[in-house]
């Protein structure tokens, strides 16, 4: 079998896996287009008039799948591998080629309700049937053969083949959000409106942007490096300054971000801006303490109720101010995590991922309860909470509310970087790895995790109460247990434990499907899709923390040793 | 009075009664073993010893102080420390990180910068593999690691719970010259063992644990050459 001779049993034997990955393709091919994915994302272009986000969608799968195939036939020979690949291609859109032709005897539209003309029309790239599926076979083994001689490519042809397609594939899927932000830039609008069109980007631009992004590579390959080089050996003092006016063009973003961004992008901004408090809260207790806890939207449910409470002109109870009740709610938040925590202190694993989760539907129950009607307005919620305000400003467009999320997650980042390098950090780190260890080595596992519990709780609560002062309303249907599972799913993808992890997943997880509007059908297929792309691919997250990387890529022990032995005779 | 002194203890899992009325004592600088086979009850001694396992009834007393109605972290604090039985060192951290985390208790960098000196003096190995992460490190040097971190606490009485287990021979010995050294600086030690042999070889007095119940006490050298041990646990016939 695994002999490199190509005698014709070991040939055949050898192209299995080019049909095995093919097969799969077949299947990712035919699944995209028939849950719809295909039609709904050709709306969009990527190049305008040329390609769009649909056929990008099955070119990429395409491509991938060719990949595999390459990769994993790669130990049998070149040939071998570019042969798999091509099979693999074919296959791939040979499936399409089935669905269409069996779409013209069946009716499968009383099942699959996307299986319309207009998908065949777009598979047949709008040609009528002979040259369309010809054209859609020999597109299939052009992506095959394209991907795995770039698998095989490297160097300088693989870099300037992918970087260009890949800036010109980014730019498209990124349209709304480059385009308005280009727009605000004087001369740069003129560039914008010369790249992009209304839908996608123009050709003359695709061209322009894919060359200058690669002379652009180039030259930082080419100086990139003594440029580097030169920063490490600027020193200290220089070095100092280097990351001051780097911090500081940092700060001087992130405050005029909005300004930069209008409207809509700042409401998206805002949004992944509550599910990074969110995501940090959660990631005390999942990341660094190691509790699965799925019932965390009860906080934030409990942070925006106590304000609204406390808050709305429309209960009339209270007249607080947003600034008073903040902290009350706050409170509000730590204790109640301190009742969850108390009764699941033995709970572990998926024990305590069940009674959270428990917890989260008691208090949306609750709240949705005709008992509790009179104080928390039952399904309709609670209406009329006056927004934040300091003096005369008030934070009541997106783009003002924006500095408030900004001021609430630099606090969370702040306090969970302290909280990380604290006691209480490490003993949170040793009740993860061994709670019965931790335990032994004298840590008070109560105490320990009901802190988590509690601070998690509370800062889900400052965000629960930005949420309710920035709708102005809060009804139970906001609270509901998708808001913990997209916090878990974002701490996940970014990696676990790491706070810049945590951001880079909530505008993954949150952001991207805000931008991408055509998403949001099938948002939940996208997570699931990413989550199982994310365990086979990088497990440890986009952004992992430190520790994870450690044991998922191991560096060899050889070399650590060597650098400790380094480090002690240094010392 | 002794300075650990267990008396008449009844520990259950659930239904299952553990340890039917065993006692024992260890005395300062002692180093007393107690042995038996699989599932008589002394890895459950040693856990409630460390509180990690209340009793139903039954004193526990260290230096007189009654042990049972404390806290598994506040036994530590008072210098109670148990080396786990397999080791479970932290496989994600480094070395260096399981040795600080071992110290947890103590607050006074000094003496924690003083207690990885010794660390280290003990086991040089380990100080060369500071770095390195733990779930990498063989397992011997795990165990030497597990050790390591119990003695960061401080301890004024080390349970150690088969620390040869699943070790290879020349490691076992290693262990038990280690034990050894640690009884010369004057550590207390209660160690539980299957490998009877060379326990008996380091312990001034041993205890044999049979289906909790404690079946016979005296001095090492006597239960070495005690008929019943012998063929039980010696492996002679």
């Amino acid at each position: 079998m695994r002999k490199n001779s190509p005698t014709s049993k070991g040939i055949l034997s050898s192209l299995k896996i080019g049909l095995k990955t093919g097969l799969v393709g077949a299947i990712l091919t035919v699944l995209l287009s028939l849950i719809g994915m295909v039609e709904a994302f050709s709306q969009r272009y990527i190049i305008h008039e040329v390609i769009s986000m649909g056929h990008t969608l099955l070119l990429l799968s395409g491509y991938f799948i060719a990949d595999r195939a390459a990769r994993r036939s790669i130990s049998k020979g070149k040939s071998l591998a570019l042969l798999n690949s091509l099979i693999s291609g074919f296959l791939s859109s040979g499936s399409l080629i089935l669905l269409i032709f069996l779409g013209a005897f069946v009716n499968l539209r009383s099942v699959f309700i996307n299986a319309s003309p207009v998908l065949y029309q777009l598979l047949l790239f709008g040609e009528e049937i002979r040259t369309g599926v010809l054209l859609l076979f020999f597109v299939g083994g052009v992506v095959g053969f394209f991907s795995g001689l770039l698998y095989l490519l490297t160097g300088w042809i693989k870099k300037l083949t992918l970087i260009p397609l890949g800036s010109i594939l980014i730019a498209g899927v990124l349209q709304d959000l480059l385009r308005p932000t280009l727009a605000a830039w004087g001369p740069l609008s003129i560039l914008s409106e010369w790249i992009f069109t209304a839908n996608g980007l123009s050709i003359s631009g695709a061209i322009v942007l894919g060359v200058s992004i690669s002379i652009g590579s180039l030259l930082w390959s080419f100086k990139g490096k003594s440029l580097q080089r030169g920063i490490k050996s600027l020193s200290g003092s220089k070095r100092k300054i280097f990351t001051y006016a780097g911090f500081l063009t940092l700060v001087f973003l992130l405050l005029v971000l909005p300004h930069l961004l209008g409207l809509f992008l700042s409401e998206v901004l805002t949004i992944v801006g509550l599910y990074i408090l969110l995501g940090l809260g959660l990631n005390i207790v999942v990341g660094y303490a190691g509790l699965l806890d799925l019932g965390y939207v009860a906080f934030f449910a409990i942070g925006a109720y106590t304000t609204a409470i406390l808050t709305s002109q429309e209960l009339g109870f209270f007249h607080f101010t947003f600034w008073s009740a903040l902290p009350i709610a706050i409170l509000m938040g730590i204790f109640s995590g301190v009742l969850l925590g108390i009764p699941v202190l033995k709970m572990r694993g998926d024990y305590l991922a069940i009674a959270t989760l428990g917890f989260g539907e008691i208090i949306r129950i609750l709240v949705l309860s005709d008992f509790l009607r009179p104080w928390l307005g039952g399904a309709q919620g609670i209406g009329k909470i006056p927004k934040a305000s300091i003096g005369s400003f008030e934070f009541a467009r997106p783009q003002e509310i924006y500095y408030l999320i900004l001021a609430g997650c630099l606090l969370v980042v702040f306090i969970s970087l302290r909280l990380k390098d604290s006691r209480i950090g490490r003993a949170w780190m040793a009740m993860r790895e061994d709670e019965d260890v931790a335990q032994a080595m004298g840590i008070n596992l109560v105490s320990t995790k009901l802190l988590a519990f509690a601070t998690g709780a509370g800062f889900s609560a400052l965000s629960g109460a930005i949420f309710a002062s920035k709708l102005g309303s809060v009804y139970p249907h906001s609270f509901n247990v998708m808001i913990s599972i997209n916090v878990v799913c974002l701490i996940i993808v970014g990696g676990m434990g790491s706070i810049p992890g945590v951001m880079v997943g909530a505008f993954a997880l949150v952001g991207l499907p805000e931008l991408l509007r055509e998403f949001a059908e099938y948002r939940l297929l996208v997570y699931g899709a990413a989550l199982v792309v994310m365990m086979l691919l990088k497990p440890e997250g986009l952004w992992p923390e430190a520790i994870r990387r450690r044991e998922l890529h191991e560096e060899p022990g050889e070399k650590l040793s060597n650098d400790s032995t380094q480090g002690t005779s240094g010392s | 009075m002794a300075f650990l002194e267990i008396e008449e203890i009844h520990a259950y899992y659930g239904h299952i009664h553990a340890l039917k009325g065993v006692s024992l004592y260890v005395e300062k600088g002692e180093i007393v073993t107690l042995i038996g086979a699989n599932g008589a009850g002394k890895s459950t001694m040693l856990k409630t010893t460390s509180g990690l396992l209340s009793p139903r009834h039954g004193s526990i007393r260290f230096e007189g102080e009654e042990l049972t109605r404390y806290r598994p972290h506040e036994i530590v604090a008072k210098g109670v420390v148990q080396v786990p039985e397999g080791r479970r060192v932290f496989g994600r951290l480094t070395v260096r990180e399981n040795l600080e985390m071992g110290a947890f208790a103590l607050s006074d960098p000094k003496l924690i910068e003083a207690n990885l000196e010794r660390v280290f003096n003990l086991f040089p190995r380990l100080k060369e593999r500071q770095k390195q992460v733990a779930g990498t490190l063989s397992g011997g040097e795990q165990q030497m690691l597990a050790t390591g971190r119990a003695l960061m606490a401080n301890p004024r009485v080390l349970l150690m719970d088969e620390p040869s287990m699943g070790l290879a021979p020349v490691l076992v010995d290693n262990i038990f010259n280690t034990i050894r050294q640690l009884h010369a600086q004057g550590t207390t030690i209660l160690l539980v063992e299957q490998n009877a042999r060379k326990a008996l070889e380091v312990a001034s007095r041993g205890y044999v644990l049979q289906s909790g119940v404690m079946v016979l006490t005296d001095t090492a050298q006597n239960l070495q050459r005690n008929e019943m041990v012998r063929k039980a646990y010696l492996g002679e016939t």
